[in-house]
C-alpha cells in the first residue's frame, strides 16, 4: 500500500537527518530530554494525513512527502543573498530582527539600543542557559500535533522577546524569516514573546525566500503570553517562494483584560499550514484573528484556529477571507469552545471565501462546541464566484474585466483587512494584495 | 450624424426572442421616450445596448456614432460615451463610492487617452455635482450604494452621468421606486445635462415621468418592436387609453 510505503521512506529519511542535526541543536540535560520525548512522539506519529481529523484537507504526505535534512547555518555567501531579498520587503519604521536559514543573523537585525522595555535573546542562547521557566514555557507547545512535535524536536534558533511590565513599544518588532536558498533544506524555529502586565507591543512575522531560494522548507513556532491588561498586536505575512512549505504554528495565552488582534496574509508558498491555539484564560479579554488566502497556480494554504473560551466575559472575532484562482486550495478550520465557566462569552467567526476558477477549491470549516448557557455565540461560511450582476456594473461604468475583478477582490478582501489596527501594517497587507493583483495581469 | 442607429434589432434571451425587428434612431439634443406594457423588451434594449452578457443578438446592428456597438466590450462603450443609468443599482459593500468614481471616471479616460484627474481637480467636480443633486458627502464615503434609498441609488446614477459626460444616456426606468419628491429631484438632474451634442433615451412604464422630462419623440414598444412612434403628445394619449391597442398591432 502507497501511504505504508511512504511513511516507511520518510521514517528512514528522519533518521539521517537528525544524525547529522544532533550536534547542532542548542541545549542538554532537561531540554535534550524534552526533545527527546518530542521526536518520540513525532516518530510514532509520522507525518500528518488525510485520516488525521485536524490534518483532513492538507494530507503532508501527499503535499511534502519528507522533512527536508537541516539547513547549514549560513554562510557569508547566504548572509549577502539575504541581505539582497530583506531589501526588497524592507518595512519603514520598523525594528528588524532577522533569522536566515533558520539562524539569527545580529548583523542584520535591529536588536541593540533596545533600552529598559525589551529585551530579545536568542533561543539558542535561552535553550542553552539555565532558565528552567523560560525552557518549560518554550516547550509550553505539546506533543499531540505531530509537526509541533517535530518543530520541539528540532528547534535550532529563534528569538525570546520579553516587554516589561506597563511598557509601551510603539516601533513594530518585526522577525524576517529568510531562506537564503543555498540547496533545498528545512530551518526549524521558535519564537517567544511575553508582553507584560499592561504593557503594549506590536509584533510582525514575514517568511521572504532570497532569490534562488525554491524547494525549502520553513518549520516555525512562536509562543505568546499576554499579561493582564497587556495588548499585543500581530500580523503575519507569508511571501516564500512559490516552491516553498511553511509549516507554522503558535500558541497563544492571554491574561485578564488583555487584548490580541492578529491578522495573517498568505500569498507566497506551495504548501502552507498556520495553527494556532489561542487560549483566553483571563476576564475580559478580546480577541480579533482575522486572514486573507490569496492563492493561485497549484497553491495550498491551510489556515487552522483553535479558540479556548475558558473563563467569564471575553469576546473573539474572527473574519477569514480566501480567494483562490487556477488550482489553488484554501483551507480555513475554525474551532470555538467555549467552556462550563465562560458564561457571557461573545464569539463570532465569519468565513467566506472566492473562487476565480473551475478548479479552485476552498475548504470551510467552522466548528462550535459551547459548554456554557449565557453566550452569543454564531459563526457563517460561504463559498462562491464574483457576482455577474457587479461586474457588469462596473465594467458599464468603465473599467475593464481585469480592473472590475480587482476592485471586487480588494473590497472582499478589504474587511479582513480593515481589521489590523496599525495603520502602516494595513498598508503593507493591502499593498502585498494588490502585488498579488497586479500579478494576476 | 446620429448618435444612436438601431435597425432591425433581433435579440434571443435563452432561444427566446425577445425584440423581432426593432429600430430606432437618435440625433444629437434629441430626448426619446420608450414606453410600453411589461414584457414588451424596453429593459432589454437597453441592455443590449449596454453590453450586458446573456443577450444573444441574431440579426441587425446598433451603430454609435457610425460605429458598430455591438463589437465593443461593455467598458470600451462606456469610455466612448455610452451610459445606462440602471433601473437597479446593484450595490458594491466595500467599495467606496468616492473610489468607485475616481477609479471608474479614470479608467474612461485612460481608455480615451487622456489624463487621469488629479485629485483635487475630481474632488471639486464630484462635491459640486454632488450639491446639486442633494447628495450628502457621507453618502460618497459610505460603500457604492449600500444602505442608499431608492431614490438615493438613482440619483447616485445621475451622479455618475453628470461626472463621466457621456453623449447617450439610456435611463432604464429611472421612475421605479421613487415617490414624487424624489422623482423631482431626479428629473432635474437629468434635465440640467440635457445639451444640443448629448442624446438621451428615456425607458418608462408610465406617463408620469414625462411631465419632469419632456421628451421630443415618444416611441411605443410592444411585443419587441417598435409599433408607433410620434411627439410628446403621444404619451398624454397612451395616458388616457392603455397600452391595450398596441397589443394586436404588435
Amino acid at each position: 500500500m502507497n501511504v505504508v510505503l511512504a511513511k516507511t521512506e520518510t521514517e528512514h529519511a528522519r533518521s539521517d537527518i537528525l544524525a547529522v542535526a544532533r550536534d547542532r541543536l542548542p541545549g542538554t540535560g532537561k531540554v535534550a530530554d524534552l526533545r527527546r520525548q518530542a521526536l518520540e512522539a513525532h516518530e510514532r506519529l509520522g507525518l500528518p494525513h488525510r485520516r488525521v481529523e485536524d490534518w483532513k484537507y492538507t494530507d503532508l504526505r501527499v503535499l511534502m512527502r519528507e522533512v527536508l535534512p537541516l539547513a547549514a547555518a549560513p554562510d557569508a555567501e547566504a548572509l549577502k543573498r539575504a541581505a539582497a531579498a530583506l531589501k526588497l520587503h524592507a518595512i519603514a519604521g520598523v525594528r528588524l530582527i532577522v533569522l536566515v536559514d533558520g539562524v539569527f543573523a545580529p548583523r542584520l537585525s535591529e536588536t541593540s539600543d533596545l533600552g529598559k522595555d525589551v529585551s530579545i535573546h536568542t533561543l539558542r542562547e535561552a535553550l542553552e542557559a539555565g532558565d528552567a521557566a523560560l525552557q518549560a514555557q518554550l516547550f509550553s507547545p505539546d506533543n499531540s500535533d505531530t509537526m509541533v512535535a517535530l518543530n520541539s524536536a528540532m528547534m535550532t534558533d529563534g528569538v525570546v522577546i520579553e516587554v516589561a511590565d506597563s511598557a509601551v513599544i510603539p516601533l513594530p518588532l518585526h522577525i524576517v524569516h529568510i531562506a537564503s536558498g543555498a540547496a533545498p533544506a528545512a530551518m526549524f524555529t521558535r519564537s517567544l514573546i511575553r508582553v507584560g502586565k499592561h504593557a503594549s507591543a506590536t509584533l510582525v512575522e514575514s517568511y521572504i525566500g532570497a532569490e534562488g531560494a525554491k524547494a525549502y522548507q520553513v518549520h516555525d513556532s512562536l509562543v505568546v503570553a499576554i499579561g493582564d491588561g497587556a495588548r499585543l498586536d500581530h500580523v503575519r505575512l507569508i511571501e516564500d517562494s512559490r516552491e516553498a512549505f511553511n509549516i507554522s504554528s503558535a500558541v497563544v495565552t492571554l491574561g485578564a483584560h488583555a487584548h490580541f488582534n492578529t491578522f495573517g496574509m498568505n500569498t507566497g508558498s506551495l504548501v502552507s499550514r498556520y495553527q494556532a491555539v489561542i487560549a483566553v484564560a483571563g476576564e475580559g479579554s478580546r480577541v480579533e484573528t482575522n486572514g486573507v488566502n490569496l492563492l493561485n497556480g497549484r497553491q495550498h494554504a491551510d489556515t487552522t484556529l483553535f479558540l479556548d473560551h475558558a473563563v467569564p466575559n471575553c469576546s473573539s472575532r474572527e473574519i477569514f477571507r480566501a480567494v483562490v484562482d487556477d488550482r489553488g486550495h484554501s483551507v480555513f478550520q475554525g474551532r470555538i469552545i467555549v467552556r462550563p465557566k465562560a458564561q457571557k462569552t461573545d464569539a463570532k467567526m465569519m468565513t467566506r471565501a472566492l473562487l476565480l476558477s473551475d478548479e479552485a477549491e476552498a475548504d470551510n470549516k467552522p466548528e462550535l462546541e459551547i459548554f456554557a448557557d449565557d453566550v452569543t455565540c454564531g459563526h457563517g461560511a460561504t463559498t462562491g464566484a464574483l457576482d455577474d450582476s457587479l461586474l457588469f456594473y462596473l465594467r458599464a461604468r468603465g473599467l475593464s474585466e481585469k480592473e472590475a475583478q480587482a476592485l471586487l477582490i480588494q473590497a472582499f478582501v478589504g474587511e479582513a483587512i480593515e481589521q489590523i489596527a496599525n495603520d502602516a501594517l494595513r498598508e503593507l497587507a493591502i499593498a502585498a494584495a494588490q502585488r498579488w493583483l497586479a500579478a494576476r495581469g | 450624424m446620429s448618435i444612436l442607429e438601431v435597425k432591425n434589432l433581433q435579440v434571443r434571451v435563452e432561444e427566446r426572442e425577445i425584440l423581432h425587428g426593432l429600430s430606432l434612431t437618435v440625433n444629437p439634443g434629441e430626448v426619446h421616450a420608450i414606453m410600453g406594457p411589461n414584457g414588451s423588451g424596453k429593459s432589454t434594449l437597453s441592455h443590449v445596448i449596454a453590453g450586458k452578457p446573456g443577450y444573444e443578438v441574431t440579426g441587425g446592428e446598433i451603430l454609435f456614432k457610425g460605429e458598430n456597438l455591438l463589437e465593443m466590450s461593455p467598458d470600451v462603450r462606456s469610455s466612448k460615451g455610452v451610459f445606462l443609468a440602471f433601473q437597479y443599482p446593484v450595490e458594491i459593500p466595500g467599495v467606496a463610492t468616492m473610489t468607485f468614481l475616481r477609479t471608474a471616471l479614470n479608467a474612461q479616460r485612460k481608455a480615451r487617452g487622456e489624463s487621469e484627474f488629479s485629485t483635487p481637480d475630481f474632488l471639486k467636480k464630484v462635491r459640486s455635482v454632488a450639491a446639486s443633486l442633494n447628495i450628502p458627502q457621507d453618502m460618497l464615503r459610505r460603500g457604492v450604494n449600500v444602505g442608499f434609498s431608492g431614490g438615493e441609488k438613482k440619483r447616485n446614477e445621475i451622479l455618475q452621468m453628470a461626472l463621466f459626460e457621456p453623449s447617450l444616456c439610456i435611463l432604464d426606468e429611472m421612475d421605479s421606486g421613487l415617490d414624487i419628491d424624489a422623482l423631482r429631484v431626479a428629473a432635474d438632474g437629468v434635465n440640467a445635462l440635457r445639451s444640443p451634442d448629448r442624446a438621451m433615451v428615456v425607458i418608462t412604464h408610465y406617463q408620469r415621468l414625462l411631465n419632469y422630462i419632456v421628451p421630443d419623440f415618444v416611441h411605443v414598444m410592444s411585443k419587441g418592436k417598435v409599433v408607433k412612434s410620434g411627439g410628446k403628445e403621444l404619451a398624454l394619449e397612451l395616458e388616457a387609453s392603455g397600452y391595450a391597442q398596441f397589443e394586436d398591432a404588435a
